[in-house]
């Protein structure tokens, strides 16, 4: 490690696209897991004070892809940086920067809520380490509670802690896996609302989810199905590049109509959206041919611009055609 | 009130089955129930003998006369015995009896035939290491009965009226280091190397493979540290732990069941900590191999096994068939208990159980390496 230098994303990483600065930049990264390969050349670049949201179903391979961003399995293949480190060689120091939220909660249930921030304090050995313990029990509200064993916590409260301990050595680049799986609205609200107040701040995050409202909340998205990345950018660019046609109908026994127009060509989804049915097909005449029988009373119809889970729900379609 | 008493056995079937199918998928649990009933079947039906023969003796012969030799040839006979070595001086005869090199070391004495032919009731002298009474006292318990029926045809003819009177031959035994034969002398300090089997390796096996059954192992992997500081850092504590409880043992050895302390204290501590070493490194390989607690506790339980019942804790090393003693060198409790028992009891030096020093650290070295090269893997 350069003691002299500060680790800063600029003095490392490598310029790109008019002046920006990744901090995640790499290329080909490959797991294998014997014969499966879990992530198939999988290329992402993340600028620095950008939230990604990183989608797919599950199994798809978000989190292998992660643990290789930090140093938790080797890659077999792929290169480039994190942080302005290489991704294969310097994971020692990717670590020192980095916070990963595990999907489950790892952190120990039988240490109380401060043994818990004290020992992570430790670990990244932070000078002033009382004090930083201190500030983060303060910022998260746990102050008052900080005696109790993190096992009695419940999920909401959990994902707190285990932010504040991601956070505690200042990471300039946070990986998150699936952080609010079980976690309540306003729990859910408050955490998109700290994420964002630190991105403004400069740090970077990738956030893999299955929530559509959580990916709507991401500067920019990824997805990855059966480790292979499908689309890549801004929400606005994915539901573009997917070239997809929605229509909505609603009237009497939906469910009789979903069964009948998924049986039509040019029909690839119609799925029920409360009193609504959304279908949606990636040509666009051959949608409009499939539910002209249906366009007249009882029913009525009109035409939207697609969701982002009308095209997550395609483009996992899609992919299942592919690879399965 | 009926629905209490309502028993379907449908339901009942149902649970039943799938208590089956989570048995066979858990393979090493499948493995250990069958494994464990064989393992006893061989130990005790085959390894165990409390009747130990064949046990190493020393001659310290000083007679040249033909009687000397017939007591000793009948002494070999009645299968106790088996002379191994001969032993000009008592200082050397001594210190094989310390190392445990031999148990029993039989003095013929100078002039011994004339003597008995003048029907002076020569004495002969056996001293036998006595730590463990269970080993010696049938040996011992022969041993008179042999010396009078093997003498009856040497003294027969011009001489047999030595034979009318009461033994031509005194024998005299010195029961060594436990005169006594005090079983808690032996089993007390022994009982040191046990706890710390069980504990250490149980106690690291949970402590790491609960790292991974909870997860928390990839939350600790994700920081800046190395297997090997995660390694020794969760070890040291545990060490602290075995130190307790050897301090326990001794303090209760003291004042409970006044175990003599011959040796020096501080050498067994010093040594003890190679023998936790070893069971460390046993509990760090389980733990690779577990995938959780359960299985942890059960492999422990599978190595605690052989380590009871072959180290010579329970029953007489040298009672074993030899099979059942090369696996028992393996051991590091076998080595251990020598040890404690050689310091306490009979006042061994580092000279002394240097032998069964180094066993123990190339056992640790092995099961050391094996571990370590699992944890590496099983990061990835």
């Amino acid at each position: 490690m350069t003691n002299q230098e500060t680790p800063t994303i600029s003095m490392h990483a490598e310029s790109a696209d008019g002046g920006d600065a990744f901090a995640i930049d790499v290329r080909d990264m490959t797991k294998r897991f014997g014969e499966r390969t879990a992530v198939d050349h999988v290329s992402l670049k993340v600028r620095a004070g950008e939230i990604c949201g990183f989608l797919g179903p599950n199994g798809s391979g978000k989190t292998t892809f992660i643990r290789m961003l930090c140093g938790l399995l080797r890659a077999d293949e792929g290169s480039g940086k994190c942080l302005g480190y290489d991704v294969i060689e310097e994971s020692e120091e990717i670590k020192l920067r980095v916070g990963y939220m595990t999907q489950r909660f790892s952190f120990w249930e039988d240490l109380s809520i401060e043994e818990n921030l004290d020992f992570v304090a430790r670990m990244y050995a932070l000078p002033n380490r009382r004090e930083i313990v201190r500030q983060s029990l303060d910022r998260l509200g746990l102050t008052s509670r900080k005696d109790q064993v993190a096992g009695e916590l419940s999920g909401g409260w959990k994902q707190r802690l285990a932010l504040a301990a991601c956070l505690i050595h200042r990471p300039q680049l946070m990986l998150l896996d699936e952080p609010t799986a079980g976690v309540d609205p306003k729990a859910r609200r408050e955490f998109w609302e700290e994420i964002h107040r630190l991105a403004a701040e400069g740090m970077t995050f990738l956030i893999a989810t299955h929530y559509m409202d959580e990916a709507e909340r991401c500067h920019r998205l990824a997805f990855i199905s059966y480790g292979k990345l499908l689309t890549e950018g801004t929400v606005e660019d994915v539901i573009a590049e997917a070239r997809l046609t929605t229509w909505v109908v609603d009237g009497p026994e939906l469910p009789k109509l979903a069964e009948q127009l998924r049986n039509r060509a040019g029909v690839e989804q119609a799925v029920a959206f409360g009193n609504e049915l959304h279908v949606s097909g990636s040509d666009e005449p051959a949608l409009e041919a499939a539910i002209a029988p249906y366009r007249k009373e009882p029913y009525r119809w009109r035409r939207v611009e697609p969701g982002l889970e009308d095209v997550f729900i395609h483009l996992m379609n899609r992919s299942e055609d592919n690879f399965s | 009130m009926n629905g209490r008493w309502n028993f379907s056995l449908k339901r009942f079937w149902a649970i039943a089955v799938k208590e089956f199918i989570q048995m066979r998928r858990d393979r090493l649990t499948f493995g250990i129930m069958v494994g464990i009933p064989l393992l006893q079947l061989v130990f005790f039906g085959y390894a165990i003998n409390s009747d130990p023969k064949h046990l190493p003796a020393a001659i310290v012969l000083a007679d040249n006369g033909p009687q000397g030799r017939t007591l000793l040839y009948a002494i070999e006979n009645s299968g106790y015995f088996e002379f191994v070595r001969e032993i000009r001086t008592e200082a050397e005869a001594r210190r094989a009896l310390a190392r445990g090199q031999v148990q029993f070391i039989v003095n013929i004495p100078e002039n011994f035939s004339r003597d008995l032919l003048r029907g002076q009731t020569p004495a002969i002298l056996v001293e036998a290491d006595a730590t463990d009474p269970a080993a010696t006292s049938n040996a011992i318990g022969a041993l008179r009965t042999v010396i009078n029926s093997a003498l009856e045809k040497d003294i027969k003819g011009p001489v047999d009226y030595l034979a009318a009177d009461a033994p031509p031959v005194e024998l005299r035994v010195h029961a060594l280091y436990n005169p006594e034969a005090i079983t808690q002398y032996n089993i007390v300090p022994g009982l040191m190397g046990v706890v710390l089997t069980m504990t250490m390796i149980v106690i690291t096996g949970l402590a790491i493979t609960r790292e991974s059954e909870r997860g928390t192992m990839e939350n600790l992997l994700s920081m800046p540290t190395r297997p090997l500081e995660v390694m020794i850092g969760k070890i040291v504590p545990y060490i602290l732990v075995g130190y307790v409880q050897v301090g326990l043992i001794l303090l209760a050895a003291k004042l409970l069941f006044e175990v003599p302390m011959a040796g020096s204290l501080a050498l067994l501590l010093a040594v003890t900590l190679v023998f936790v070493a070893a069971n460390l490194a046993v509990g760090l390989t389980f733990s690779t191999i577990a995938e959780n607690q359960l299985q942890a506790v059960q492999m422990s339980f599978f190595f605690f096994l052989p380590s009871l019942l072959l180290s010579g804790f329970m029953f007489p090393f040298r009672g074993m068939p030899d099979w059942a003693q090369i696996l028992g060198e393996a051991l590091p409790l076998t080595h251990f208990l020598r040890i404690v028992r050689g310091i306490l009891l009979k006042g061994n030096g580092l000279a002394d159980i240097a032998p069964e020093i180094w066993p123990m650290a190339l056992f640790t070295a092995v099961a050391l390496a094996i571990g370590v090269k699992r944890f590496h893997r099983t990061l990835d």
